[in-house]
Order: structure tokens, then sequence, then C-alpha cells
């Protein structure tokens, strides 16, 4: 049986942050976390960056749904197999010719619109209309069905990597975005649909963030926003890149005594053991004050309400293995 | 290093330098960048005008100013010995495309465009009008004459390169063959779609599914109004865009030691190149430097392992010597790994950094040093400054 995480019922994961927050890099992880046990992961990439491709080392993903990478199983229980992670690479473009195909079999009118430049025209003429696109193909995803899989659902969860955090409320609030643009007719429907499993318990926002000044307030900003909108789900606060604590609070209060830390690097076997001993005593203080900065931000996103998860700096950058390691740490801290 | 050093003093002040340009991808600190470029160059004598699309309250306040607005605003509590001042604005896109409007269009034919509701949508909406807008706001600022040097941040975009591109795009777009068939109708007074080909009303019968009538009739009405604007406003920006190309205007990017950044930096590096934009150089933002750089993480490890063996811990220890106190050990020992964690973060920055390098090795880059604490203060934006000096 797979134990429980703080967001079972969700099949729908938006992840949100930050620009330089690491938001691509945790919503790979979180998709790499979610797919154990047989369960088939979608991860949506949607700003056009390839970021996913590079974090795991392969070719510019299409337009297409593609199987990424195979989460290992859990070695204490037989019955887990590993699961599968494809990913998908969503432009405007693309998500106006599956929308016309989808719903009037008008894929060649579609392509020629195209050409002409003409999505390019209808994205201006309705701003809300490129946003609705791509949130419709990703809750159609997590919609569709499949014959034959443990749930019904041809993916267990789908993560989508969204915009950054000061544009994600209108990014998600797509009846709000086209309700000016068509009060009736197959765009205004198709977003009220996209509403309903956004604005679901199925879908939950979660927010990346560093502990520093300007993405906690970004992040305290767009948790007000997301719960400001009715049935929309606020989901965990990812910390990122978060440094390793070596030192308790109370040992980093106390001024180091530099002639007992030039004792023990000598007896370390370090030469200049006086010298060193005082510029590792100043990088003891910055780090001290990093901690205390780091604390209070710390304390301002838990006062906000959500779930925390932390993830440690790796300070060699991310490739594959380190993006395994900070899935499993997702795991061990129960989010997925 | 092998590139040059950037040496930014000495482009503010150049009394030639009269537009400095930051770009570079989100989240690198452009805003600040350019803050601080604008207060150190306004301290040194200019006239100083710092124009910004970033609505970061904290800068605002940071400046002394309770909010920015569209007009510049004189920053307070600056060291004017020198004889300079420093303004700032923030862009208001829809504000600055209103004025364009109402500068070039008659009194009855504004007040129709600006209560058209696809004007509403495109000049408050479209991706490529906070680009153009800052252009345009650029070359209005330049035209007044008012201030010496202009510090403009570039609108945060998915891509350094919209800023760029999106003159060129909005203007194709209010200038294109499709708009042309769309107003063509109009014009003649004829029903919608009779002059047309088959094809095309297939496409406007998707975009009439897509949008709705209306929408489409918006569209019709506003392109019919603006039309006698777009000679206009393509001139403004193939203006804007050789004024950045001039000698006077410099080009800095801004870049964090990630690969992500300097990947962005690398292409804009490229594009500004393929525009003949003058280039200045790289502002490599927060950098992390180990301060023992001569103590290796490996060798800081190897001594942390040593001073942890002879901490007790209950299982065998060996006791530390007579006099290194226990928890000096355990404190050094900390901090070694603590040491050990910076030198593999500034050798990974280092690396990143270093293929940027070797990829443009003529291009001329300093290195801002990581602060513990964000920008609150003129002070902290002096202190960013004080890293733009001579290095001698």
């Amino acid at each position: 049986m797979a134990r429980d995480t703080d967001w079972d019922g969700v099949r729908l994961h938006v992840v949100t942050g930050k620009g330089g927050t690491g938001k691509t890099t945790v919503a790979a992880a979180l998709a790499l976390a979610l797919a154990h046990a047989g369960r088939r992961v979608l991860l949506i990439e949607t700003e056009g960056r390839q970021g996913i491709a590079r974090l795991f080392d392969r070719p510019p993903l299409p337009y297409e749904e593609r199987k990424i990478a195979i989460a290992p199983g859990e070695a204490q229980d037989g019955r887990d197999t590993g699961g599968d992670v494809y990913a998908l690479a969503i432009d405007p473009e693309g998500a106006l010719l599956d929308y016309l195909q989808m719903f009037y079999g008008m894929r060649s009118a579609g392509v020629a619109l195209n050409r002409l430049g003409m999505v390019d025209f209808a994205t201006t003429i309705a701003p809300g209309l490129s946003d609705v696109l791509v949130t419709g193909k990703a809750t159609e995803a997590t919609r569709r069905r499949q014959p034959g899989t443990r749930t019904g659902f041809a993916y267990d969860a789908v993560v989508l990597d969204a915009p950054p955090t000061g544009r994600i409320g209108r990014f998600l609030n797509v009846s709000a975005e086209v309700s000016g643009l068509a009060k009736v007719g197959p765009v205004r429907a198709h977003a009220d649909s996209v509403a309903n499993v956004i604005k679901s318990p199925q879908t939950a926002v979660h927010f990346v963030c560093t502990l520093e000044e300007m993405p906690v307030q970004e992040t305290l900003d767009g948790i007000a926003e997301i719960r400001g909108v009715p049935g929309m789900q606020v989901g965990g606060i990812v910390i990122n890149m978060a440094r390793p604590a070596m030192l308790s609070r109370e040992e980093l209060k106390d001024q180091p005594d530099l002639a007992a830390m030039a004792a023990a690097l000598g007896a370390a076997g370090l030469y200049d053991a006086e010298s060193l001993a005082a510029s590792l005593a100043d990088e003891l203080s910055e780090h001290a004050r990093h901690v205390e900065l780091a604390d209070r931000e710390r304390s301002e996103l838990e006062a906000a309400g959500p779930p925390i998860y932390e993830l440690p700096l790796i300070a060699e950058g991310i490739d594959l293995a380190a993006l395994h390691k900070l899935a499993a740490e997702l795991r061990e801290q129960g989010a997925a | 290093m092998i590139n040059p050093v950037l040496d930014i003093d000495r482009i503010i002040e150049d009394r030639r330098t009269r537009i400095i340009v930051c770009c570079g991808s989100g989240g690198v600190g452009k805003t600040t960048t350019a803050a601080a470029i604008g207060l150190r160059a306004a301290e040194r004598g200019r006239q100083v005008c710092v124009l910004t699309v970033d609505p970061a309250r904290r800068l605002a306040q940071s400046m002394g100013l309770s909010s920015l607005d569209n007009t510049p605003r004189l920053v307070d509590g600056i060291d004017d010995a020198a004889g300079g001042s420093l303004h700032a604005m923030m862009l208001d896109m829809k504000r600055t495309f209103d004025e364009v409007v109402e500068a070039h269009a008659d009194p009855a034919r504004a007040a129709q465009i600006l209560a058209n509701p696809f004007y509403q949508s495109l000049s408050s909406s479209f991706a490529g009008t906070q680009e153009y807008m800052a252009m345009e706001k650029l070359g209005q600022l330049r035209r007044s004459n008012e201030w010496d040097l202009i510090v403009v941040d570039t609108p945060p975009s998915r891509s350094a390169l919209d800023f760029l591109d999106a003159p060129e795009r909005l203007g194709r777009f209010l200038d294109g063959r499709l708009i042309k068939l769309l107003t063509a109708p109009v014009k003649a007074g004829r029903p919608f779609g009779r002059v047309l080909n088959a094809g095309f009303s297939v496409m406007t019968g998707a975009l009439t599914k897509l949008l709705g009538a209306q929408v489409l009739r918006d569209a019709q009405t506003f392109i019919t109004a603006f039309d006698t604007m777009f000679g206009g406003f393509r001139e403004r920006a193939d203006a804007t865009y050789k004024l950045l190309q001039a000698p006077g205007t410099s080009f800095l990017v801004v870049a964090t030691p990630e690969p992500d950044a300097l990947r962005e930096a690398s292409y804009f590096v490229e594009r500004l190149d393929e525009e003949r934009m003058p280039l200045a150089g790289l502002i490599l933002n927060r950098v992390h430097a180990a301060g023992v750089s001569e103590l290796s993480a490996a060798r800081s490890i190897a001594a942390a392992e040593t001073l942890e063996t002879m901490i007790p811990n209950g299982s065998a220890a060996t006791a530390p010597p007579a006099h290194v106190p226990v928890a000096a050990a355990g404190l050094t020992a900390a901090a070694l790994r603590l040491h050990a964690e910076r030198m593999n973060l500034g050798l990974r920055e280092r690396r990143v950094a270093g293929s940027f390098m070797s990829a443009h090795p003529a291009v001329p880059v300093i290195e801002i040093p990581a602060l513990p604490e964000d920008v609150h203060d003129l002070a902290g934006l002096q202190r960013i400054g004080g890293c733009f000096g001579h290095t001698d």
C-alpha cells in the first residue's frame, strides 16, 4: 500500500515560484517523486525554455507527450516497481491547433491560421486565450481516461511547471481572463471546463521559494492571490536551495574563541592556523547573519500556513542524480 | 579570469554615455543594478533618470519614494556635492500607449481608439506592448534632453531577447497582411468575407468560433481608426532602435553565476553583436567568493573529519590534545565544513562563469559579491555601486 501523502487527492500539481528560485527543478523533482508504485506522471512545461529537456539531459521536447524518466522502485516494498515520468512542452501555437482539432476537427485551418500569424493575432485580441489553451491542455491531460490503467486515468498525476509567481493568479483564473472576451461561445465554455478542474480539490498550487526577502514576499503575495479565488487550493511551500544547518543557533550566537579555533586547526594538521582561524571566524559570522535572515524569512512563510518542504542547496549543480535526490527528499517529507 | 575587467565607473564618468541599458533574464537583480548605477552616476555629477519596468515596491522605498509612477520623481538624500541629480520612474505601459495615441490622433479619433475594447487589451496585455512602450518612453526621455544619462532596465520577459524583438513584432502585427485582410471589408463597406477567398473565410470562421464575432468587429474598428498612425509608430520604433545602436548607448548584460542566467546572457551577447548594438560588458551578480581560498574544499573536509574523530560521541574517539577544548573542535569542524561548502559553491560558480567567458573572451566582466541582505535604502545601493570602481 502506498502511504498517505499530504496531497493524496490532488491530481494536478501546479508549481510556481519567482524567477531564479528553481521552479522547474522542483517541478521535475516532484514529478519523479509522484511517479512510484507504477504510477504515470506527466510533467508539463509552459514557458518554452526547454528547461525540462536540459534537466533530464534530453534533446529539446516536441509538442508531444513522451517518456523521459523512470522513477526507481523502493526496495523495502516488494510491490513498488517504480513509475514513469512523461514530459510535454506546451506552446500556444501547438495548443491552439490541438484545440481546433479536438473541438472542431479543424487542424488544417489551424495550420493555415498559424502561417498567417493568426495565432499571434488571436492571442493578441484575447491575451487570456493562450493561457486558457495552455491550462486547457493540462486539465485535459488530468482528466483523460484510459481503460486498463489502475485508476482509469491516463495519468495518475500531472505536474505543471507554471509561469512565475507574479503571473500565476491571472494564469490560473481563466474564467476571469476570458470574461471580457466572450460572454458565451466555445472559448467561454472551454474556460469554464478548465476552471472546473483548477478550482477543485483535484488541483493544488505549490510555491517554490528561497529564504530571501523578495522571493518570500512574492510567495506570500501569490498565496494571498490564490486564496482570494474561491475554489482554488494553495498546496505546499517548497523552500529550495536551503543551506544545511551545521551549527545550532546557540553556537552561532557566541563570538568564536580564535585561539581555541587556531589550536583545533593546528591539531587537525593545518598550517597557518591563526590566520585561518580568523578568516573562518569571519565566514562563521557571515553564516550566522545568513541563518538569522533565513530564520526570519522562514517564520514569515510558516505564518502563512501551508505545509513547508525544504530542499537542500546542491552546490555542484543539478544533474539527474541530484533530481532523484530532491525527489527522495520530497517523498520523505510527505509531499508525494 | 582571462576576460578584461568591466569598469562601470569609467562608463558612467564618460559624459558621452547617454543611455545605459541593463538586460538579462528574470531574478538576476537587473532592477537593483540599474538603480545602483543611476545613483552612482548621479553622485558623480550626472543628471540621471532611472527608468524601470519592475514594480518592486522595495526598490521604490530604497530610493525614498513611496511608489514609482509614469513620471520621473526626484530622489532625495543623495550626495549631490558633485552637482548631480537622480530621478526615477516606473513605466506604465497603458498610460504611455495612451499618450502616444493622444499625441498622434485628433481628439475625436483618439477618444474612439482609447474606448475600443481591442485597443484596451492590446495596450494592457499584448506580449510585446511593455517592451515596445519601454522603448517609446526611453526615446521620449532622451529627446527631452532633461537628463544627460538614462539608465533603463529591460522588462522581465520570458526571454531577454524579447526586448529587441517586441517592437518589431508589434510593428509587424499592426502592419501585417492579416490586419489588411481583416480591415479590407470594413473599409470597403462590404459584408465581411464577400471579397475574400474561401480559404480565408474558413479561417475567419475559426477565429469567430474562438473569439466570438464581437471581438473581431472591435478589432476591425480599431484597426480602421488606427490606420493613419501606423507610419508614425513604425518610424518611432525605428528611431529608438537606431538610438540604441548609437555610440552614446552602452548595454550591460546582468547575470548570476547560474547556468540558466548565463545561457540567456550568452544569447544576448551574441544577439547584440548581430544587431550591432554596443555591448559594454557583463555584470556577474551575486557571486559567492570563498574567503580562505588557499584552503581547498577537500583539505577542509579532511581537517573537519580529523577534528570530528576527537569529539567524544559515545563511540570510540581519540581525545583531542589537551590544549584543544572539545567545544572548539566541534565548532571548528563545523566551520571547516561550511568553508568546504562555500568553496564548492564558489568552484561551481567559477566553472559556470568560466564557460561563458571562454565562449566570449572579449566581453569585459565585473563580479559583484553576493550581499547577505536585500537592498533597503540608498546606502545599500551605494554599497553595490562601491563594487563598480576601478580595480587597481
